[in-house]
């Protein structure tokens, strides 16, 4: 063995980073993120390894099954390369070694991913943005492209450096409460977040007219007893400031009835059953077409 | 149209298409492929209008396992050509949407033939890498890429083939009960998506905190970002304070004082 120490550079280091962005682009039925995760590999073999059959067999090595979440497999790929390195130098690290700390991690950490990512800050950011932007501002998809891509990278770079660095003693500071934390506390972020969209976003209006209260006189705005011109418009504006009415009739929708339960009371029970639906395995997109057809429906009839 | 126009309309389509499997920069979420087809189109306000409505529908939409989601990219792409050929600007929005969701089942399909599609690519890696050669390797991934990205900027360029006068003809032939009834359904259907996350996310033990936060929106105006402050406050909270309580195993012997005064009770 030579005396000298291969070592990967930064700049190595950030070529992998950089690829792993791809890790998806070939996911295949068969042994999915595998193609990607070759594909991120490749500046650290080339750098490793100098015979073609190293570099053949590291290939191989790196084409087997692997699949996570997307983002995950940054710290997983820093381990990784710190293995790779290591047996490039001569210590015995065999396949199964690597192959085993590259399944080891993938499954319990994909399970941070998918509620991290997918379940808390993407639907966060994106609400975020898209409440901007439904008010027609650019700032939403802006403020949403661009704090999510910050979050992505820097996770991505720092977990892949904190992999490379840590090596094989990861996995047991991973299995630590560490994880469970950073999943239970999002859940908690979550399920607050997605319940004050739920009442904000989801809209239900019942059209139906449950009563009409004449008002006493001096309860309304009498019109025709305002004065003429901009004097009658300043008093009319007066009135309905002091509280009068703007027509004689309160009429009461059993929307208002509802929302003096609690507004947003209807989005919260439909969520409720598109949860109930979805577990009893209804496809998403039938409930999806189902609330359309409801929706149509319930307006002709007049009663949404 | 401009041709210039359709070009970066398809290229959008491209990256969305890309985007909708490797989920890394976002292009296939509606609010940033919206926001671009309008760009390109010249129908900016109407495009980000758009996209933070499909945005609001699409939160719970993920690529996780075999979970079978819609696909935002088509979703976001076709219904974004639709409202800029129908030329209602935001009138059209609601209309948009509700074509879009049958053509997001229709891309999940096509997501599904390109990664069975993907199984020869891999083979063909194998081989390379007996041969221990990179390019091969680089190239083959590289192919698979884009052929995702294929996958919506082909239906993006049939639509762009439709006369506008045809689409325009369409919409407008749509009577007012038909596009109002589909805009109330449009309102409810946002709740699937938040169904879809809270059913991944929910255990017993946060169950709370979906009914603090309910009663807190409904109760305040307090912006979505301070909610959110509010809510990773409550988290940090609520960590520490089961960490105070001993080990979180639970169990008699927790060290939790309260916990022992039940279980004795």
């Amino acid at each position: 063995m030579a005396a000298e120490k291969i070592e990967l550079s930064k700049r190595n280091r950030l070529a992998v980073a950089w690829r792993s962005t791809f890790i998806q682009g070939s996911w295949n039925y068969e042994r999915m993120q595998n193609g990607g995760w070759a594909y991120s590999m490749i500046p650290a073999i080339k750098k490793l390894y100098t015979t073609k059959e190293d570099r053949a067999a590291a290939l191989k090595r790196h084409l087997e099954f692997f699949n996570t979440h997307p983002y995950i497999a940054s710290p997983i790929l820093g381990v990784t390369l710190a293995l790779e390195e290591e047996r490039a130098n001569g210590v015995a690290v065999d396949d199964v070694a690597i192959q085993g700390v590259k399944v080891g991690m993938m499954g319990p950490l994909a399970g941070v991913g998918d509620p991290v990512f997918w379940f808390t800050v993407r639907p966060m950011l994106g609400a975020l943005g898209a409440s901007l932007a439904i008010g027609g501002s650019i700032l939403g998809p802006i403020l949403f492209f661009v704090a999510w891509n910050l979050i992505r990278w820097g996770f991505m770079w720092y977990t892949q450096e904190f992999g490379y660095k840590a090596g094989s003693a990861i996995t047991d500071d991973l299995s630590g409460g560490l994880l469970q934390d950073i999943t239970k506390g999002a859940s908690v972020l979550g399920m607050f977040v997605l319940a004050a969209l739920v009442q904000r976003w989801v809209s239900i209006n019942f059209q139906p007219i449950v009563s009409r209260v004449p008002l006493d006189e001096g309860a309304y705005i009498d019109w025709d007893a305002l004065p003429s011109g901009s004097e009658g418009i300043r008093t009319a504006f007066e009135q309905f400031n002091s509280g009068l009415a703007l027509s004689p009739t309160k009429v009461t929708s059993l929307q208002n009835n509802l929302d003096q339960l609690i507004p947003g009371l209807a989005p919260l029970l439909l969520t409720l059953l598109c949860m109930y639906l979805l577990k009893k395995k209804v496809n998403p997109i039938i409930i999806i077409l189902g609330l359309f057809i409801v929706g149509i429906g319930g307006h002709v009839i007049g009663l949404l | 149209m401009s041709i210039i126009s359709m070009v970066l309309v398809v290229f959008v389509a491209f990256l969305a298409g890309i985007e909708g499997i490797l989920d890394e920069f976002q292009f296939h979420q509606p609010l940033v492929a919206c926001t671009l087809i309008g760009l390109v189109t010249g129908n900016l306000t109407a495009g980000i209008i758009l996209g933070g409505t499909l945005q609001m529908l699409a939160l719970g939409w993920a690529n996780i396992g075999a979970a079978v989601a819609p696909d935002a990219a088509l979703a976001s792409v076709a219904s974004a050509i639709i409202l800029v050929l129908g030329g209602q600007g935001v009138n059209g929005v609601s209309t948009a949407i509700a074509i879009a969701i049958p053509l997001a089942v229709a891309g999940l399909f096509l997501t599904m033939i390109v990664r069975t599609l993907a199984v020869p690519i891999v083979h063909l890696m194998d081989s390379a890498a007996e041969e221990g050669n990179f390019r091969k390797i680089e190239f083959l991934h590289i192919a698979a890429v884009c052929m995702q990205g294929v996958r919506i900027a082909v239906p993006a360029a049939a639509l762009l083939f439709i006369p506008a006068e045809s689409v325009q003809a369409f919409l407008t032939s749509m009577p007012a009960w038909l596009t109002d009834g589909m805009a109330i359904g449009g309102g409810m259907v946002v709740a699937v998506g938040y169904a879809m996350v809270i059913n991944m996310i929910a255990t017993k033990e946060v169950w709370p905190f979906f009914a603090i936060g309910f009663v807190v929106a409904a109760m305040t105006d307090l912006t979505l970002i301070a909610l959110g402050a509010l809510g990773v406050a409550m988290a940090l909270i609520y960590l520490n304070l089961s960490k105070m309580g001993g080990s979180s195993n639970g169990g008699s012997n927790s060290g939790d004082p309260l916990g022992d005064i039940l279980n004795d009770y």
